[in-house]
């Protein structure tokens, strides 16, 4: 056989349950006994939650959606770290064989002043959302668009603003960061069209008006930690944020 | 029994096709800015299609208001999107033009979609690309700085706009920051986290939705002068496809209960490179872009049972099988194509992986002949992808790929102004049955959304608004009271207590039985009955069954009430009741339509060398369902007519 048959794996989870947002929380124990090592650890849970209803009690709550890594629904702590330990990775893409055999998870939701929880693992993230309304995109309206050969953008300068707007809004920077900033968030969308020809008329009003924004919602400032970069699924550098600075400064 | 209804109009516009939607589009009524300010539209979904039409409805003066099930316009799933978007530019220089895209697509589709949709689809796309680079989407570029194109299945021009794999998302975001540029001018209201159970119709026109919030349990009435529906498509009636697991089809069937017909919802795509299922807890079968059969090629051991490491079978004892069946096309053969052979020859006992069911895509000769960086840097996200989920380097080993379900044609009824047979709803990309007949070509499902959304539903809705009065509904209507007691009976009968409820037979206690397990065996029965290769025995059969399933859910199916305002769980078991309606109706329709088309293989249709045989002679229309409470449901029919292209059999041989 050119492919091994699937390993399985046992592993101790102590996950954040809280039920509401005004209850109280606090980790419970639980034990998933050979689950395949081809499972992600969202798919593990999945697994958890069945054995959870079969016994009548409440499933664990966390959010998920595409489960392919790009949608940004998932996130939560895994072991302190945002995504879990792979790098580059949402924690749907996170698979099981990443876990020694018997290993300790610890799974808590992301915790910043502007993301307020909801349950369990689920935070409310609509805070990026406002962020980017404050001025995250081109004021350009529908059919008034010029042909799209008119505009020359070069390669490596395309490439660049791609690499900026890959982020999934998926939080996990602000949760990584001490200080609860989402200056990765910002710079990545201030960088993404700051540097295309389409994003120049309005790049000095929305470099000021985003990071108002992201102050107003109660996400604190960069302090070089670098946290952020470590943990982006999308591997988003944070020179970016060097970047913003100069910006303020154009 | 088949009838043609005479409500059944699809307001296709008439003379020279060319200049058709121009033509159609300048007849059209308008509204002062003054009025639009007065009128109301409800969008529900943010996708593609919903996101483009919002912001461009708001943009044009209307108030606005956006529901969407998830926490961020930015997580629907056409987000991920991966290969690219059609449009009709002749960048490359390959002969392209409006005329070759609108041919193709009414080909791919294989004549069971309209001749005018199409080609103003095609006239439209190149609008799109302007459109998307004014507002910074970051497609790929040649050096010089000009757009650059790649090819994709079904095509022979390159004429498919990328932003490397992640089109999509990068489409999404150009359409979901317009959406928010318009909620901070305060001309659209978002809400998110809103699951719709019911529409309200007042005499018969659409004017609201009732929606369940899926934080508070709150059932919520949202009321306008037009309702637009882009919820997406219904592939997870398979239980696993490429879709994201929440994607749901309630929100158009709850629409078709209120008397919107049902068009071809027999007609579903199955993707031919998808990473297989391995463990029964996998939750997802993830899509390798099928621009990977540029540079991939497919084949499987010649020998069956042949399980070797594939590095290790000489060149001799592989089959390139769809080189071999198709010299023309290749690896490049349409969707369908390439996924019923694989099935096949899987079936045969040549398939490889667990279970023999995947084949290889291998990009060796690709890395030979271009290195491994080049390729790297064209399939980067895909191929890290494939290793995170397989544990394999698809760079060092070929990709284990099997076909999964993808994508549905089939979709609510709609005129050739998107408006569905309930006057006022309008129904958006894949939700609408409309441009892909058949079969969808790669690259034209973002082309078809986005087309919808930002340039024929903004055009169309003004139009239905100039010439309709505008009573004002209260939120005690009788039809809107009814619409949320119908919803919240729906809910109840479905909770239970926590703690120990009654038996139920093998349930071990009401509600202790997780709804995926119901919906896995509804996605068993589908896949086996009305996958790749469907046959009237078995379809049957798989009525009967489908039956019996609904009966053990009615009566088993119930989710325990936790005293949480959420619950997921009564999400999924109110999608699942949605999907096993909808279920019956693609077999039946499966059934209804003797001719094997595009996607749509009936086992009795083939010819000698196992080609889809078409019937053009009784099956050249568009099957349109009506819901009959307490009736079975009655198929219409309406007739296709092509006048600029001859009926002709797909040959990719």
């Amino acid at each position: 056989m050119s492919v091994p048959a699937a390993a399985t794996i046992c592993l101790n989870l102590r996950i954040w349950r809280q039920a509401t947002a005004d209850a109280a929380g606090g980790f419970a124990p639980y034990r998933l006994e050979h689950v395949s090592t081809d499972l992600s650890l969202l798919e593990a849970l999945d697994h958890l939650n069945g054995q959870l209803i079969a016994a009548g009690e409440r499933p664990v709550g966390f959010e998920h959606d595409c489960r392919e890594g790009i949608c940004g629904s998932c996130g939560f702590l895994v072991n302190g770290q945002a995504h879990g330990p792979q790098a580059a990775t949402t924690v749907c893409q996170l698979y099981l064989r990443q876990f020694e055999d018997g290993a300790t998870l610890v799974l808590e939701p992301f915790r910043a002043r502007a993301f307020p929880l909801l349950q369990d693992l689920s935070v409310d993230r609509s805070a990026l959302d406002r962020i980017l309304m404050a001025g995250g995109y081109c004021s350009v309206n529908t059919g008034s668009a010029p042909e799209a050969n008119a505009i020359l953008i070069g390669r490596d300068q395309a490439t660049s603003a791609f690499d900026t707007a890959s982020c999934i809004g998926c939080g996990a920077c602000v949760a990584s960061c001490p200080n609860a900033s989402a200056s990765l968030f910002v710079a990545a969308k201030l960088a993404h069209l700051g540097q295309l020809p389409q994003g120049q008329p309005e790049r000095a009003r929305r470099t000021v008006a985003l990071q108002q924004r992201m102050v107003a919602e109660g996400f604190g400032s960069c302090s070089n930690q670098l946290e952020c970069e470590a943990v982006c699924p999308k591997q988003i550098s944070a020179d970016w944020i060097s970047w913003m600075r100069r910006e303020g400064w154009r | 029994m088949t009838t043609t209804m005479p409500r059944l109009d699809p307001r296709l516009p008439t003379g020279p096709l060319n200049s058709a939607w121009q033509r159609t589009r300048e007849g059209l009524p308008l509204i002062s800015p003054a009025n639009k300010r007065r009128l109301r539209v409800l969008v529900v979904g943010t996708g593609l299609a919903g996101s483009s039409a919002a912001a461009t409805l708001a943009e044009q003066g209307y108030q606005v208001q956006v529901l969407t099930y998830h926490d961020s316009p930015r997580r629907a799933h056409s987000v991920a999107a991966q290969g690219g978007i059609n449009a009709a530019r002749n960048y490359a220089g390959d002969g392209d033009s409006v005329e070759r895209l609108f041919r193709d697509t009414v080909r791919g589709g294989d004549f069971r979609a309209r001749e005018a949709g199409c080609h103003r689809l095609a006239e439209i796309s190149g609008a799109i690309i302007d459109q998307c680079v004014a507002q910074g989407v970051p497609f790929a570029r040649e050096y010089g700085g000009l757009l650059a194109q790649r090819n994709f299945g079904g095509a022979l021009v390159s004429r498919t706009f990328y932003a490397r794999g992640q089109t999509g998302q990068q489409l999404l975001y150009g359409a979901m920051q317009a959406l928010l540029r318009q909620v901070e001018a305060g001309r659209v209201e978002l809400f998110t986290r809103r699951e719709m159970l019911e529409l309200i119709t007042v005499e018969g026109v659409a004017r609201g939705v009732v929606c369940r919030h899926r934080l508070s349990g709150e059932l919520e009435t949202f009321l306008a002068d037009a309702v637009v529906l882009a919820t997406g498509g219904y592939s997870n009636v398979f239980h696993r496809s490429t879709n994201a697991v929440q994607s749901n089809a309630s929100a158009i069937w709850r629409a078709h209960g209120h008397g919107a017909l049902f068009a071809n919802p027999c007609f579903t795509q199955i993707h031919p490179t998808c990473i297989p299922s391995g463990d029964g807890d996998q939750s997802k079968l993830t899509l390798m872009s099928e621009s990977l059969r540029n540079d991939g090629r497919l084949w499987l051991p010649l020998q069956a049972g042949d399980q070797r490491d594939p590095k290790t079978i000489p060149e001799a004892e592989r089959d390139y099988f769809l080189e071999r069946q198709y010299p023309t096309y290749g690896n490049m053969v349409p969707r369908d194509v390439a996924s019923r052979r694989a099935r096949e020859l899987c079936l045969a006992g040549h398939g490889v992986g667990p279970g023999g069911r995947s084949v290889y895509l291998d990009l060796a000769e690709a890395i030979a002949r271009d290195g491994k960086g080049a390729i790297e840097s064209r399939y980067g996200n895909l191929l890290e992808m494939y290793a995170r989920i397989s544990g394999e380097d698809p760079t060092a080993t070929p990709m284990r790929i099997y076909p999964a379900p993808h994508y549905t044609m089939g979709g609510l009824w709609v005129d050739y102004h998107l408006m569905s047979t309930i006057p006022g709803l309008f129904v958006l990309g894949e939700a609408n049955f409309s441009e892909h007949g058949a079969n969808r070509l790669g690259a034209s499902a973002l082309m078809q959304g986005l087309a919808d959304g930002y340039f024929i539903a903004p055009a169309t809705i003004t139009a239905w608004l100039a010439g309709q009065p505008h009573p004002a509904v209260p939120l005690d209507h009788p039809a809107c009271r009814e619409a949320r007691a119908a919803a919240a009976a729906r809910i109840a009968a479905l909770l239970v207590p926590a703690g120990d409820g009654p038996a139920g037979p093998g349930t071990g206690g009401a509600g202790r039985r997780p709804v995926e397990a119901y919906h896995q065996q509804l996605g068993q029965l589908m896949i086996e009955a009305c996958g790749i290769s469907r046959q009237g025995d078995r379809l049957r059969a798989a009525l009967l069954e489908l039956e019996a399933l609904r009966g053990r859910c009615g009566e088993e199916l119930r989710v325990v009430d936790h005293g949480t305002p959420n619950n997921p769980e009564l999400e999924k078991a109110l999608r699942l009741q949605d999907f096993l309606g909808l279920a019956e109706l693609m077999l039946r329709d499966a059934l209804a339509r003797e001719e094997s088309c595009g996607a749509h293989f009936r086992e009795e249709h083939q010819s000698a060398d196992g080609e889809a045989r078409r019937d053009d002679a009784n099956f050249a229309h568009i099957a349109a369902w009506e819901h009959r409470p307490g009736a079975e449901p009655r198929r219409h029919s309406e007739p296709l007519s092509y006048t600029a292209i001859p009926f002709s059999q797909r040959n990719y041989r």
